[in-house]
C-alpha cells in the first residue's frame, strides 16, 4: 500500500478557532508541519499559539481574510505548504476554492470541486439523487419562479411546507409554511436572508415533515473507488435549525437502518462521484422513513462522537485519502462500541434569546475525567472577538452505553465553568438531567419543549452561601492584601474584579 | 464588616469578621463559621461545618454572578453605611435608556430622534457573530436622543438611545 503515495510535509489550516486546533494536533501527530492563518482580531487565538508557523491573512471581515481565496493561496504559495485543510465553514464547501486549489498545484484536503458543485446545492443535489433512485421529501427539485409556483406546488404537496435556500446551510434562507395565507411573506423573507447570506437567492420547496428526526450518516471515500460508512449520528437537537448536541449511535437506528441508511448514503456519494469525508443528513419520520436531505461535503462539527465509537480519526483518515492513500480498511471493520454524546459551547446568552456574547474570558475551569474529550479554542485571558460564530468548544461525554455517557457529561458540564462571557452551558445542564432527554425522547422540536417548562429554582441554602459569599469576596478585596483574591490575582483584569465589584456596590448606593 | 447583600432577588444583612483564619459570619441573625480560602483568583473554596463549595465571582457587562457549584446567582453587595434612598427612577415614568445587550456593530438605526415608539419596538439594530439584534424600546415614549451612528462599534452596556 505504501509507496504509492507521497505524504504531505506542510498542511496550510484554512480556518480558525476549535477545528484549526484540531487539525493542527492531527498534523502533529502525523509528523506533518501545521501552517494557521489569522486576521487582524485572531492574531491572539489559541490556533496561532499551537501552529508550527502563522500568517496574517488580512481584515477581521471574513469577506477580507477567511474567505479570500488569492490570499490564503497566495500564502499556502509563500508556506510551501502541499495541502489545505479547510475545516468547516468558510471556505469549506466552496467549490470554486477547490478548483482554485487544483490549479495552484496544492491538494485540497476533501472532494473534488465537481463534487462539491453538485451537493453544494440543495437543488442540484435533489436532481443527482432523484437519479440515483433515493428517496426525498416531496418538493421541487428546482427554484421557485414565482409566488404563483410555490403557492401551487403547496397546495399540491400539502401543509405544512418548507422553504428553503438552495444554497443553505446553518438555518439560514428557511421558513416553515402553515397556511396559503403566510406563503407569500415567508417566500420573501427566505429569498431576502438567502441573498443576503449566500449571495444566492434560489429557493425550493419541500414538505415539511413534522418533528422529525434528523440523522446523518457519516461517509469515507478514498480516491480508488471505496466508499464506507462510519454509522450514524442523532442531530435532533436543534434550535432555529441549528444542531445544538449530538450524539452517536442514534438511540432509534437499529442494525437494520442503520444498513439501509448507510447503503442509500453510499449510493448518493457515489452518484456525485465524491471522495474525502463527507456526510448524508436525513428526516426520518416517526415511521423509521427515511428521506434524503442533503449532503455536506466537508468534515462536520460533530465528526467527534463518531470518532468515539468507531475508534477511527477522521482527520487522519481525510489526510491520507488526499495524499492518494487508500482506505485501510472495509466496510465489514467497522464496529460501534459504546455512545458519544457532544455538546456545542457557544458564545451566547440563554437568558436574553440567545444573543452572542463575545468578550474577555476572564476565568475558565475545563472539565475532565474518564471519557471526556474537549475541543476547545479558547483560553482564559482571551477575548472572544465579535466578527465570527460563536462556537468556542465541544464538551464530548463517551461512554460504554448512552447511560454512562450522559452521567459523564453531566458531571463534566458542571465542572466546566467560562466566566466572562456568557456562554449555552447552562442549556446543557438542563438538557442533561431532563427526563425526556435521558429517556431518548429526540425530536427536532423537543428544545422548544423543554425551554417551555419552568427552570427548576436554586435552593435557599445555595443563595445563603453565595451571600456569604459575596461578602468575604468583597472584605478580601478591600483588604488589598495579605491572603486576598487580589494579592494572589496579579494577572490584569482578573484582579481588577473584586475592586470594580466594589465601586459598582459604592456606585449604586449612591444612586 | 457589615454588607448589605442581594442574591436573586433576596436580601441579606451580613456581617463577615476574620478571626484565625476563620470567618465569624452572621447571615440574618443565624451565626456561622466558615473556613475559606481562595484557591485562585475570583475562586473561593468555602466549608461550612463540613460541606464544601466552589465559589466563583464573575462580571458580565453591569451585572455581578456568584457560582456556586455551577449555579449562578446575580448578586449586590452595599455597605449600609453609605448614603441610603437608593429608590429608583419609577419605570413607568421619566427617561429611559436603551443599552447595547453585546458588543457588535450598530448596523441600522430604525427610529430616529423625535420619532414616537410603541413598548417592545425595535429602535437599534446591533450584529454581532453573523447575528442581528434589535434593541427594543422599554416603554412606549418619543426617541428624545439617538448616542449611536450607523457603523458604530458598541460595548455591551453602551447606551444607545434614550427614550422619553
Amino acid at each position: 500500500m505504501s509507496g504509492h503515495f507521497r505524504m504531505f510535509k506542510k498542511i496550510l489550516i484554512a480556518n480558525r478557532g476549535e477545528i484549526a486546533v484540531r487539525v493542527i494536533r492531527a498534523c502533529h501527530e502525523m509528523g506533518i508541519a501545521a501552517a494557521a492563518v489569522y486576521s487582524e482580531v485572531d492574531r491572539a487565538a489559541l490556533h496561532v499559539l499551537k501552529a508550527d508557523e502563522a500568517y496574517p491573512i488580512g481584515a477581521a471581515a471574513a469577506a477580507e481574510s477567511y474567505l479570500n481565496i488569492p490570499k490564503i493561496l497566495d500564502v499556502a504559495g509563500q508556506a510551501c505548504a502541499d495541502a489545505i485543510h479547510p475545516g468547516y465553514g468558510f471556505l469549506s464547501e466552496n467549490a470554486k476554492f477547490a478548483q482554485a486549489c487544483a490549479d495552484a498545484g496544492i491538494k485540497f484536503i476533501g472532494p473534488k470541486a465537481s463534487a462539491m458543485g453538485i451537493m453544494g446545492s440543495k437543488t442540484r443535489a435533489r436532481q443527482a439523487v432523484e437519479r440515483a433512485g433515493v428517496q426525498l421529501v416531496p418538493g421541487t427539485s428546482r427554484g421557485l419562479d414565482s409566488f404563483e409556483q410555490a403557492g401551487e406546488v403547496a397546495e399540491k404537496i400539502g401543509y405544512p411546507v418548507m422553504l428553503k435556500a438552495a444554497a443553505g446551510g446553518g438555518g439560514k434562507g428557511m421558513r416553515l409554511v402553515h397556511t396559503p395565507r403566510e406563503l407569500k411573506a415567508a417566500l420573501e423573507a427566505a429569498r431576502g436572508e438567502a441573498e443576503r447570506a449566500f449571495g444566492d437567492s434560489e429557493v425550493y420547496l419541500e414538505k415539511a415533515i413534522v418533528n422529525p428526526r434528523h440523522i446523518e450518516m457519516q461517509l469515507l471515500a478514498d480516491e480508488h473507488g471505496n466508499t464506507v460508512y462510519l454509522g450514524e449520528r442523532e442531530c435532533s437537537l436543534q434550535r432555529r435549525h441549528q444542531k445544538v448536541l449530538e450524539e452517536s449511535p442514534s438511540p432509534l437506528v437499529d442494525a437494520d437502518l442503520r444498513r439501509r441508511m448507510g447503503e442509500v448514503a453510499v449510493r448518493v456519494a457515489q452518484a456525485a462521484g465524491y471522495t474525502n469525508a463527507g456526510t448524508v443528513e436525513f428526516l426520518v419520520d416517526a415511521q423509521k422513513n427515511f428521506y434524503f436531505l442533503e449532503m455536506n461535503t466537508r468534515l462536520q462539527v460533530e465528526h467527534p462522537v463518531t470518532e468515539l465509537t468507531t475508534g477511527f480519526d477522521l482527520v487522519h483518515l481525510q489526510i491520507g485519502i488526499a495524499a492518494g492513500e487508500k482506505l485501510p480498511f472495509k466496510q465489514g471493520d467497522v464496529h460501534l462500541r459504546g455512545h458519544a454524546i457532544e455538546c456545542r459551547i457557544y458564545a451566547e446568552d440563554p437568558d436574553t434569546n440567545y444573543v452572542p456574547s463575545p468578550g474577555k474570558i476572564t476565568l475558565l475551569t475545563a472539565p475532565s475525567g474518564p471519557g471526556i474529550r474537549l475541543d476547545t479554542g479558547m483560553y482564559e485571558g482571551w477575548t472572544v472577538p465579535v466578527d465570527y460564530d460563536p462556537l468556542l468548544a465541544k464538551l464530548i461525554g463517551y461512554g460504554q452505553d448512552r447511560q454512562q455517557a450522559i452521567a459523564r457529561l453531566t458531571c463534566a458540564l458542571d465542572e466546566y465553568f467560562v466566566g466572562g462571557i456568557k456562554t449555552n452551558l447552562s442549556l446543557f445542564r438542563r438538557i442533561a438531567r431532563d427526563p425526556d432527554f435521558r429517556a431518548a425522547q429526540l425530536d427536532t422540536g423537543f428544545l422548544d419543549r423543554m425551554l417551555k417548562q419552568r427552570e427548576d429554582k436554586p435552593d435557599d441554602q445555595q443563595s445563603a452561601v453565595a451571600a456569604i459569599a459575596a461578602g468575604i469576596f468583597t472584605a478580601l478585596a478591600s483588604e488589598g492584601s495579605g491572603n486576598s483574591a487580589e494579592a494572589n490575582g496579579a494577572n490584569g483584569a482578573t484582579s481588577k474584579t473584586p475592586s470594580n465589584w466594589k465601586s459598582t456596590g459604592r456606585a449604586e448606593a449612591l444612586q | 464588616m457589615t454588607y448589605d447583600v442581594t442574591i436573586d432577588g433576596k436580601n441579606y444583612r451580613l456581617e463577615a469578621t476574620r478571626a484565625e483564619g476563620r470567618w465569624w459570619c452572621r447571615l440574618d441573625g443565624h451565626e456561622i463559621e466558615v473556613d475559606a480560602i481562595v484557591a485562585r483568583p475570583d475562586v473561593l473554596s468555602l466549608r461550612i461545618g463540613n460541606k464544601a463549595y466552589e465559589v466563583k465571582c464573575e462580571r458580565v457587562a453591569n451585572d455581578l454572578h456568584l457560582w456556586v457549584r455551577s449555579t449562578r446567582f446575580s448578586a449586590e453587595v452595599r455597605d449600609p453605611r453609605s448614603l441610603r434612598g437608593r429608590t429608583r427612577a419609577a419605570d413607568a415614568s421619566g427617561p429611559r435608556k436603551l443599552s447595547a445587550t453585546m458588543p457588535g456593530k450598530v448596523v441600522r438605526v430604525l427610529l430616529q430622534e423625535g420619532a414616537q415608539v410603541d413598548e417592545g419596538e425595535g429602535v437599534v439594530v446591533v450584529e454581532a457573530m453573523k447575528m442581528q439584534n434589535e434593541i427594543k424600546s422599554p416603554k412606549r415614549g418619543t426617541i428624545q436622543k439617538v448616542l449611536v451612528a450607523e457603523g458604530a462599534a458598541v460595548n455591551a452596556g453602551d447606551v444607545l438611545a434614550i427614550v422619553e
